[in-house]
């Protein structure tokens, strides 16, 4: 700990940072747990899927109080949990009125770590119609930089044929304290034929989980939440990384294989070793990942090469050998793929033109692998993680740090718990019409789309 | 009833020099290391085997109970019972044996045969003198007694003793002992670094290969073998100084074993319990033998394998032809050198009741895979390592292949063993 980080973190330091503006963020509420508020149900227009999802997840739920229109706003007397605003038939520039007029008291009342969750329709139908698609987006972004206390709001396009199952475990995953660094993202809910009617504790009961990168950090976290919820894991990491990883394996009850994910054989490696142990592989969570930072005119080709490798080209590699061994160690029919892009990747970081150019890649590579694997029922979604406390995050210079850390919405850094969170959403089975989005874990960074 | 012990696997630590980076880990230390890696590798955590047989030369009197207290610091499930064996530098291949045995006859289903030792971390006892006057002042039942008991200390009595490295029965070292064979057997200083060059260059080619991905979990840091020089040569080790033998020694401190940290463990299973646990079955262990000589009337203390190879070639039916693989432990370059002279010595093996020599064989399937001299030596760790290697590199050429293990242990002992790959 440097010296300034000590003046800062004692308990002088704290008072004066306090006054001058610098408060102790908030302690997000996390794990499977619900708003401790009511949840207030605002379903605008006659809409229907917010109630039938909710009522799926046996919440119960509260009428809005609606702001009148002279002024005066209303309040609900009490500290609310969530509001959810079902705006899946709102079409009209003038419907979005009502969006304000349910949402002014509800965030007034809105208990810390409360949730506000809005479901519209992806873009679709007329000029107006598709204006008000993305209206609806800039309201969720700025209601959640308004928000306070650790609260979150989310927007989610729901896919016209989607049922209240296909909504479940994202409503769920938006409600609950899983998604405690996901703030002021947007994503969409496709209709997938989902066969649910609740949120289960451990989704992935007796499902086999490949996890690269799992030695320390995300990764490890990643493994361990993964197992929490049921998963028997396979955790990859590099050979010199192996005594880490052996810790992370014993831990869990999982099996640690050391493995460059580089090597041309990684993936026959992968497949062979679920295949010989008799095991269905469920799913991967391509994680590993490295940064060798420098500005773009200090980067050479084998910084620039080794980062591509690593973070782009290796998992495409793996999952062109673990599609096409299907019942031989491969992907299963109805499988997940994850990948971890990164807020670099979607909004550029200075110095890290290779890193962003992998994590781009990334996102761009989940968006279109994503449609063409529909017919297997694999879903295929990533990550973006902004800046989250590791052990390689705590290596960044202490001031430097401090203004990534509350440089966004929440004043905080995430948890490697938030992206384990995000990815076991992806993950569960429940999420089947979840597939080719990006969902960034990054407290509403403010930097980037 | 026989079942087939087959090897399912092995793990250890990367070994070190002596005082090196594993300086200040203990027996306990490194051998649950190794016992963790393993069970990481496998998926065995908290599962409960049949047992696990594990030993240590270099002992302190408070790890009398060694191998169960790493088992319960390790993440197998506390149920798993554990017991102590060592027979010197042959101590792993013994346990191995131990436990393939208890497999075959159906005793156990599983377990773990491993082994470690930390020149580090020897046991440093104290004297005679000191020791008596000590347990009497705690059996004194007066002060003035208790003051009598310790008036008896002398100076003298203070200095703390060393573990032994000499033979108790000759008061010569290892290495003393070895220079006599050295010179009785006309092994040159040519052979010797010869075999110590080949050592570090097929250990390094084994490392580059990735050949230990699976064998090897790191420690501490430590990622390889640190002993491992892969840029030695046959030049480089003829400018070392004689270490043992006198000034006109052929033996170095290149071509000897240096003392070393280090823990290393196999994975044993009957066949059928790795068909059911669906685990890799990479070679059975087909039999063993020890066998001791008279190093006290004169015979070359490290020459006692000779004769259990001899014994249990006769007793398989087997001759060296038969063999894909060859691993005769590097305790020193002239051990190894002297053992392939011995083997084909007629009179030699005669006299150590065999009907004729034992042969030779292409030294090209000789420790492939590098051995002691540039893996390093942790005494009971060496046959845990040098079984898991064997066991891969025979599944690799294919079911059938077979390979031989010598190990030469203090006392004048060895131990033998065939395994098969299946």
């Amino acid at each position: 700990m440097s010296a300034i980080e000590k003046i800062f973190t004692s308990a002088p330091g704290r008072a004066v940072a306090s006054k001058a503006g610098l408060k102790d963020p908030p302690q997000l509420r996390r794990g499977r747990t619900w708003p401790q508020g009511a949840i207030v149900l605002a379903d605008l227009n006659g809409s229907t899927v917010g109630r039938e999802t909710l009522v799926l997840l046996g919440r119960s739920f509260d009428s809005p109080i609606i702001d009148s229109e002279d002024g005066d706003a209303p309040g609900y007397g009490a500290k609310i949990g969530a509001i959810v605003v079902d705006a899946t038939t709102l079409t009209t520039i003038a419907d979005l009125e009502k969006m304000r007029a349910v949402l002014r008291p509800a965030v007034r009342a809105l208990e810390g770590s409360g949730r506000v969750v809005i479901l519209a329709r992806p873009a679709a139908g007329d000029w107006e119609q598709r204006s008000v698609t993305r209206a609806l987006d800039g309201i969720n972004r700025t209601v959640a930089k308004e928000l306070r206390k650790g609260a979150t709001s989310t927007l989610l396009y729901v896919d016209h044929d989607a049922t209240p199952s296909d909504l479940l475990s994202t409503m769920g995953f938006a409600l609950q304290g899983r998604s405690a660094f996901v703030d002021g993202q947007t994503w969409q809910v496709s209709a997938a034929d989902t066969n649910v009617n609740q949120l289960h504790d451990t989704p992935l009961d007796g499902r086999t989980i490949v996890v690269t990168g799992a030695a320390r950090g995300i990764g490890a976290a990643i493994a361990r939440s993964l197992a929490q919820a049921g998963a028997h894991i396979l955790a990859i990491d590099i050979p010199p990384a192996g005594e880490a990883l052996a810790e992370v394996a014993n831990e869990i009850g999982g099996t640690a294989l050391q493995l460059d994910i580089t090597a041309d054989d990684a993936g026959t490696k992968i497949a062979d070793h679920i295949a010989f142990r008799g095991l269905k592989l469920y799913g991967i969570v391509h994680n590993a990942g490295i940064t060798r930072d420098k500005m773009l005119v200090n980067t050479d080709k084998a910084r620039w090469d080794s980062v591509l490798d690593v973070n782009l080209a290796a998992q495409m590699r793996i999952n062109e050998v673990l599609l096409a061994r299907r019942g031989d160690g491969g992907i299963e029919d109805g499988g997940r793929i994850i990948g971890v892009a990164s807020t670099s990747g979607l909004a550029g970081n200075k110095g890290q033109t290779n890193y962003a150019a992998s994590k781009a890649g990334v996102a761009g590579l989940v968006q279109a692998m994503a449609p063409d694997l529909a017919d297997r029922a694999i879903t295929v979604n990533a990550v973006a993680p902004g800046f989250i406390e590791t052990e390689m995050t705590g290596k960044i210079p202490f001031v430097q740090r401090e203004i990534f850390r509350r440089s966004n919405s929440l004043s905080q850094g995430g948890q490697p718990i938030d992206v384990a969170e995000t990815i076991g959403y992806f993950l569960d089975p429940a999420s089947q019409g979840v597939n080719g989005q990006v969902v960034r874990v990054c407290g509403q960074n403010l930097v980037g789309a | 009833m026989t079942h087939n012990a087959v090897i399912v696997g092995g793990n250890r630590i990367p070994f070190t020099k002596a005082g090196g980076r594993y300086a200040d880990a203990s027996n306990h230390d490194l051998l649950t290391a190794a016992l963790d890696g393993l069970v990481a590798r496998f998926g065995l955590s908290g599962q409960r085997l049949g047992e696990v047989a594990g030993g240590a030369v270099l002992k302190h009197p408070r790890d009398f109970n060694l191998t169960r207290e790493a088992v319960l610091s390790s993440a197998l499930s506390p149920d798993t019972p554990a017991c102590d064996l060592q027979q010197a530098c042959g101590t792993s291949l013994e346990t191995t044996v131990y436990i393939a045995n208890k497999i075959a006859l159906g005793q156990i289903e599983s377990g773990i045969a491993c082994g470690v030792d930390s020149a580090s971390d020897a046991p440093i006892t104290v004297s005679d003198g000191l020791k008596k006057a000590l347990l009497k002042a705690s059996r004194a039942r007066s002060v003035g007694e208790r003051a009598k008991a310790f008036a008896a200390i002398r100076p003298r009595h203070l200095a703390p003793l060393a573990p032994g490295v000499a033979e108790p029965r000759t008061g010569l070292s290892m290495g003393e002992h070895q220079a006599l064979t050295t010179e009785a057997w006309g092994v040159t200083r040519e052979e010797q670094d010869e075999i110590a060059a080949a050592s570090h260059h097929n250990l390094a080619a084994a490392w580059d290969d990735g050949f230990f991905d699976d064998l090897v979990t790191p420690y501490l840091g430590v990622a390889r073998d640190t002993i491992l020089r892969p840029d030695t040569s046959v030049e480089k080790l003829a400018r070392l100084k004689p270490a043992f033998g006198g000034p006109e020694g052929t033996m170095t401190a290149g071509n000897s074993t240096a003392l070393s940290d280090g823990a290393a463990s196999v994975f044993l299973a009957s066949e059928s319990y790795a068909r059911e646990n669906k685990l890799p079955m990479l070679a059975r262990v087909v039999d063993a033998e020890v066998a001791a000589v008279d190093h006290p009337g004169g015979a070359d203390l490290l020459l006692g394998p000779v004769a259990a190879a001899g014994r249990l070639l006769e007793r398989q039916g087997l001759t060296l032809d038969d063999f894909a693989l060859i691993e005769i432990h590097e305790a020193f370059a002239s051990t190894v050198a002297a053992t392939l002279k011995a083997w084909n010595d007629e009179d030699f093996c005669r006299a150590r009741g065999l009907s004729g020599p034992i042969g030779t064989f292409d030294h090209s399937k000789l420790n492939v895979a590098g051995s002691s001299l540039a893996a390093g030596h942790p005494f009971a760790a060496t046959g845990a390592r040098i079984v898991p290697t064997l066991a891969k590199l025979l599944h690799a050429k294919g079911p059938g292949s077979r390979g031989l293990i010598s190990m030469c242990a203090a006392g004048g002992q060895g131990i033998v063993a065939i395994v098969e790959a299946v």
